[in-house]
């Protein structure tokens, strides 16, 4: 199996403040805004290098969409940045008319999603955010696996014009994407070829989703690993190609059943070669507080579940 | 420069566009477009630097304006054609299959002059300050302007924007506000009443102005003069111009029973009756 080297734990949301600084360096038209929490989000380093574009908006998240979509209409490109679930439920309506339908060059960046958030719980703990996010028309939804990923997301959609949904975590995770090895918006990428069954995943379960990949190997199972770090749009061809190869996969998010990545790879294969799947995700329920290893073990969110998953989905080819 | 007798004639025609637009698409809303049409019709023939054959949607090096109340599109449609953002006779189109001219503004439908879409109230202001600080960043001199409703200041959003804007001196910024004083389901202060709206502006750091009479032509270029005059002095500007829903027909006045319903042929000739035509109708 092919091998990752974990450089050290790092939190993506860091990913996301080194690649906002990146973008700003390259870019006088990146502009940042976030509702009180500039240090939460790793915005520090940019609003120290370019205090004239950083906007603190304060506690108004609806504002500060609003603010960001009329600082693109004027040519800038803002990265608006909260949690996620203030950047997706509760601006809802402001992220679809503004954004989406108003055509506007706005980045949402979405930090501490998922259930990985830990002890803050449920409230805190998004996995509705990708389906919300999904259903807009136009939206580009990223959701990056690693520190080095996330900042070269950041990167590519500050380049790329057009509405950009980048979702990403707040706990230390291993970081192992390979520095030489580019990011590109709507690419998934085979991290691991294999022939037996596919692991479709994304975010944090990608690692996951590695360590599953090798306590398969040691089991005799060939486990292709693919990693969709663009939800919207899908790289349909890649995972068309991976499936029908393997035959059979396991889609592992961080996110609730409905509306995520599972029902979006599920859809497409119903409509072209259906495939047995079996899906590791947050099912339909809200999370609670413990430590996020705690938390993947107890919602069968972690790499011994996708392992024991991939085997079960192998039966039914 | 056009005189107020002029204008008071531009705004009779814009009156005519709303009725006939509403009567022909069978919908949309007259009651609040001829509430506004003194004053709007003011900005775009007299305060704002915009020009037709140049405008591009980021507003760069010309003035900007947003229309918060997104509902509005009668009066907003008439004075962009009537200014020469497209052609007078395309006004027949609002609210059809295929139409730019869509119920509520659209920029996908490439419609010149619209800047954003609208129609969720109260999304409107914050949108326009994002231009306003842009300009600021770009070091563009040019203002941005931008018209809420009193109804559609129930909107949290719209106190959430009037913080920032005052904390971030947005002070290339004019604010309208078309204090009708009615919404769909009733007078606003026996909706969810609004109480001192001039205080609570104030109060969040803005200089007001309050227009008496907010279809009285001299007193509306009173108050741009006097917004224009406070541009650059630190904070944002909110212009209150009291006026009446439906103004300017006398069964439409006063009342929130035109917000959002057409005419019948026979009103639509009745209310005709007494709007001069002034400029052609489309």
């Amino acid at each position: 199996m092919k091998q990752y080297i974990d450089k050290g734990k790092k939190d993506t949301r860091s990913g996301f403040g080194a690649g906002l600084l990146e973008a700003g360096k390259a870019d006088s038209r990146v502009v940042a805004l976030t509702a009180d929490l500039k240090g939460s989000l790793k915005m520090d380093a940019f609003a120290d290098a370019f205090p004239e574009r950083y906007f603190e908006c304060g506690i108004a998240e609806a504002n500060m969409i609003g603010a960001a979509a009329g600082m693109a209409i004027a040519g800038k490109v803002p990265f608006a940045g909260s949690f996620a679930e203030f950047v997706t439920g509760r601006v809802y309506d402001q992220v679809r008319m503004e954004v989406c339908y108003g055509e506007t060059n706005v980045k949402i960046a979405s930090s501490h999603a998922g259930i990985t958030l830990g002890e803050d719980g449920a409230t805190h703990q998004t996995m509705e955010d990708i389906a919300l996010m999904r259903a807009l028309p136009g939206m580009v939804v990223i959701n990056p696996c690693d520190y080095t990923q996330t900042r070269l997301a950041t990167v590519a959609a500050a380049k790329y014009d057009g509405p950009v949904y980048l979702r990403f975590g707040r706990p230390k995770v291993a970081d192992f994407w390979p520095d030489d090895l580019p990011f590109e918006i709507g690419k998934a990428y085979v991290l691991n070829e294999g022939k037996d069954v596919t692991i479709f995943a994304t975010g944090h379960m990608v690692w996951e989703a590695l360590k599953a990949a090798e306590a398969l190997e040691a089991e005799g199972v060939c486990a292709e690993v693919v990693d969709i770090a663009t939800i919207k749009p899908l790289d349909t061809k890649t995972v068309l190609a991976s499936i029908l190869k393997t035959g059979a996969a396991v889609v592992a998010e961080e996110h609730n059943m409905a509306g995520g990545l599972g029902e979006l790879i599920a859809g497409v294969l119903a409509a072209t070669a259906p495939k047995p799947l079996e899906y590791i995700n947050g099912a339909d329920q809200f999370g609670q507080s413990g430590t996020p290893a705690e938390l993947l073990a107890a919602y069968g969110m972690d790499a011994a579940h996708i392992a024991e998953a991939a085997k079960k989905v192998m039966l039914r080819k | 420069m056009r005189s107020s007798e002029d204008l008071k004639k531009i705004a009779s025609q814009v009156r005519r566009d709303i009725v006939k637009m509403v009567t022909v698409a069978k919908s949309g809303h007259p009651g609040g477009s001829m509430s506004c049409a003194d004053f709007l019709t003011a900005l775009y023939f007299n305060v704002m630097d915009t020009d037709p054959a140049k405008w591009t949607r980021d507003g760069k090096n010309q003035d900007v304006f947003f229309l918060s109340a997104g509902h509005l599109t009668p009066v907003y449609y008439s004075l962009l054609a009537r200014t020469g953002f497209f052609p007078v006779s395309e006004l027949a189109t609002f609210r059809k299959f295929g139409t730019r001219l869509q119920g509520h503004p659209s920029v996908e439908k490439g419609l010149p002059g619209i800047t954003q879409t609208s129609g969720s109230l109260g999304q409107g202001l914050s949108a326009a300050i994002g231009v306003a600080l842009a300009k600021k960043l770009d070091k563009d001199p040019k203002s941005v302007y931008v018209m809420c409703g009193d109804g559609e200041s129930e909107e949290g959003q719209i106190w959430e924007a009037g913080m920032f804007a005052a904390h971030h001196k947005v002070d290339n910024l004019v604010a309208m506000t078309d204090w009708n004083g009615q919404q769909i389901d009733g007078t606003v202060e026996n909706v969810a009443g609004l109480g001192d709206l001039e205080a609570k502006w104030k109060a969040f750091g803005w200089d007001v102005i309050v227009v008496a009479d907010g279809h009285d032509m001299d007193q509306i270029l009173a108050a741009f003069d006097a917004a224009k005059a406070k541009k650059g002095h630190g904070k944002p500007v909110m212009i209150l111009f009291k006026t009446e829903m439906g103004h300017g027909v006398d069964f439409m006045a006063g009342t929130h029973k035109w917000h959002g319903n057409a005419p019948s042929e026979e009103q639509c000739a009745a209310a005709l009756g007494q709007l001069e035509e002034t400029l052609g109708d489309f």
